[in-house]
């Protein structure tokens, strides 16, 4: 079964501008989707150097979407979207 | 922390591209273009009318950083002017927050107002129930005349339709003690002599309109020059950034800095002090006693609560003996105290020891014009290890739970912990105050002014819940305060 990837930058950029706050996914999204999804923290994800630099900060990656300014319903609502197309 | 989303990630933005606009080669004219590099011609206008006026008030945001009262602006003054102004000065002064003045201005002020559900009843018990006679009804609906409501919501309660509301204005209504108000042309203004500098107002308006002053580009300069600049970390740092607190010093470092001590390291000095004159002031026989390391609360005490000082503890604030500590080790070093919230500030204004305040957010913004990452560095070590309790000043509880560890009878200390200064907190010390005694046989009072410490301080980065998690894996291995000499 492939399963939903979601990458939840933890760098100094997104952290100060409002990551920090993305921890909580970490308990949020195994208590709400089980084994369809994984989520990780990972060091920057470079996207902070390329285009918006720090003016889009925080990023959380899923699957192949980048989702800006994330927050954790933004990020929710892409999980959503992304879990649709697994069935 | 502050949940103003947008507009505290506008106010960090801005801090970003001070700091990085500094270290280029034209720092005024890099200052004047930040309004217009984060509103170029032709790009969407999110929050205002028009891109000039998103310009305009992107511009006061950066008045604010540059350390300046927004009040005082003088529209025909350039952002330049301002940036040439920051870098001649050579002092600052205690007025530690500033209004947004285009921004203020759309917020209603505070009043009683009926709304399109009146029914124009017969039985007006709105009329009946105002005992100041505000009320009139005008063409079948009730009208208040402003000048005679005491806004006491009498008639609010005897709408029977709750046709009634009060329209309340987030800053004045988060304030405890009176301090911010509305004036004549519809600006929040504040009194500093009645001040406690709690940043409440600044947590609570949803505009963001409220800033801390800030003393950034004075940081940065002392980091320019060569004077030796110390870093001092509150307690309530472990909780606030990617890694650990030994990592956070190596990127404190690599950002300028010479050296970085903890507060912890004086704030195992206050409990053990406070435990002691804790013990004596009961011998005396006196009833009880606060903690007095909040400076917040400090200042309610200078300026609105003068008859609880004889119960407040005498022992001096943590920030206080490390910056003591370190003026002793290093006499011409410039410190600089890394702080979650803005009443730091003014107590850092009046400690000699202390040069400048700089918030978590300031820091941060700081890491992020440097790129700094910090998951990426080595450790480095403290000039000494702060115990368990000291770590722990920054969560409610934690001053009280430090005093009591550090007495020789922990069982004669019956702690109370008044987590969050409002106006009923505030009713109660005075109460206390004037009975001479607490409630419930309590003898030690923590008293802090943020809800649940200085990890929920105005300038912090993260939220509550993630900062205690983080604190805790810190505390955990360390030791306890009964083995720190
Ligand atoms: S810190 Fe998140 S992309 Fe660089």
């Amino acid at each position: 079964m492939s399963k939903v990837k979601v990458n939840v930058c933890m760098g100094t950029t997104c952290f100060v501008m409002g990551g920090s706050n993305l921890q909580e996914l970490m308990e949020i999204v195994p208590k709400k989707y089980g084994d369809k999804v994984e989520v990780t923290g990972s060091p920057c994800l470079g996207l902070c150097s390329i285009n918006w630099e720090y003016s889009k900060a925080p990023y959380v990656k899923v699957n192949d979407e980048t989702v800006v300014e994330a927050t954790v319903e933004k990020v929710l609502e892409a999980i959503d979207k992304e879990v649709e197309k697994l069935n | 922390m502050n949940n103003n989303g947008q507009a505290i990630h506008l106010k960090k933005e801005i801090l970003i591209r001070l700091i990085k606009a500094f270290y280029t080669e034209d720092f005024e004219e890099n200052t004047r273009l930040i309004p217009y590099d984060m509103r170029p011609t032709g790009a969407e206008v999110p929050y205002r009318c028009c891109i000039y006026k998103e310009r305009a008030i992107l511009k006061d945001r950066t008045i604010a950083g540059l350390g300046f009262q927004i009040e005082e602006d003088d529209e025909r003054i350039s952002l330049t002017t301002y940036a040439k102004k920051a870098l001649e000065r050579t002092e600052i002064d205690n007025k530690n927050l500033t209004v947004l003045q285009a921004a203020c201005k759309g917020c209603v002020p505070s009043q009683i107002h009926v709304t399109e559900l009146c029914q124009g009843c017969i039985a007006r018990p709105c009329q009946q129930a105002c005992k100041f006679g505000a009320i009139t009804v005008k063409d079948g609906k009730s009208h208040i005349d402003g000048s005679k409501c005491k806004k006491c919501k009498m008639c609010l309660n005897a709408c029977p339709y709750n046709a009634i509301v009060k329209i309340t204005v987030p800053c004045e209504d988060a304030c405890p003690v009176g301090a911010i108000e509305k004036d004549e042309q519809s600006l929040a203004r504040i009194d500093f002599d009645k001040c406690i500098n709690c940043g409440r107002c600044i947590s609570a308006c949803p505009f963001g309109a409220v800033h801390e002053k800030s003393q950034i580009i004075d940081i940065l300069k002392a980091l320019k020059s060569d004077k030796k600049v110390i870093a001092l970390i509150a307690p309530s740092i472990a909780g606030q950034f990617p890694g650990n607190i030994y990592q956070l010093k190596t990127a404190i470092m690599k950002s300028g800095f010479d050296d970085v001590y903890e507060v912890a390291q004086g704030a195992d000095i206050t409990a053990q002090n406070e435990a002691k004159e804790f013990a004596e002031r009961m011998e005396s026989g006196e009833s009880f006693m606060t903690t007095s390391c909040c400076a917040g609360y400090n200042q309610l005490i200078k300026k609105h609560l003068p008859e609880i000082k004889p119960y407040v503890s005498d022992t001096k604030t943590p920030l206080y003996y490390i910056a003591e500590h370190v003026k002793q080790l290093y006499p011409d070093a410039v410190t600089v105290f890394v702080s979650p919230c803005v009443a730091k500030r003014a107590e850092g204004f009046e400690n000699e020891n202390v040069n400048f305040v700089m918030s978590f957010e300031e820091l941060g913004a700081l890491f992020v014009a440097k790129k700094i990452e910090i998951l990426n560095l080595e450790e480095t070590p403290f000039e000494k290890e702060s115990s368990k309790q000291g770590r722990n000043f920054g969560i409610t509880g934690g001053v009280a739970q430090a005093v009591k560890k550090s007495s020789k009878d922990e069982q004669a200390v019956n702690s109370m912990i008044l987590s969050g200064l409002n106006k009923d907190s505030i009713r109660k010390l005075k109460t206390y105050a004037k009975n001479g005694t607490c409630e419930n046989g309590c003898n030690l009072i923590e008293v802090m002014c943020c809800d649940g410490g200085c990890i929920s301080g105005n300038a912090t980065l993260n939220n509550v819940k993630t900062a205690s998690k983080l604190i805790n894996q810190l505390t955990e291995k360390s030791d306890d305060i009964k083995r720190i000499k």
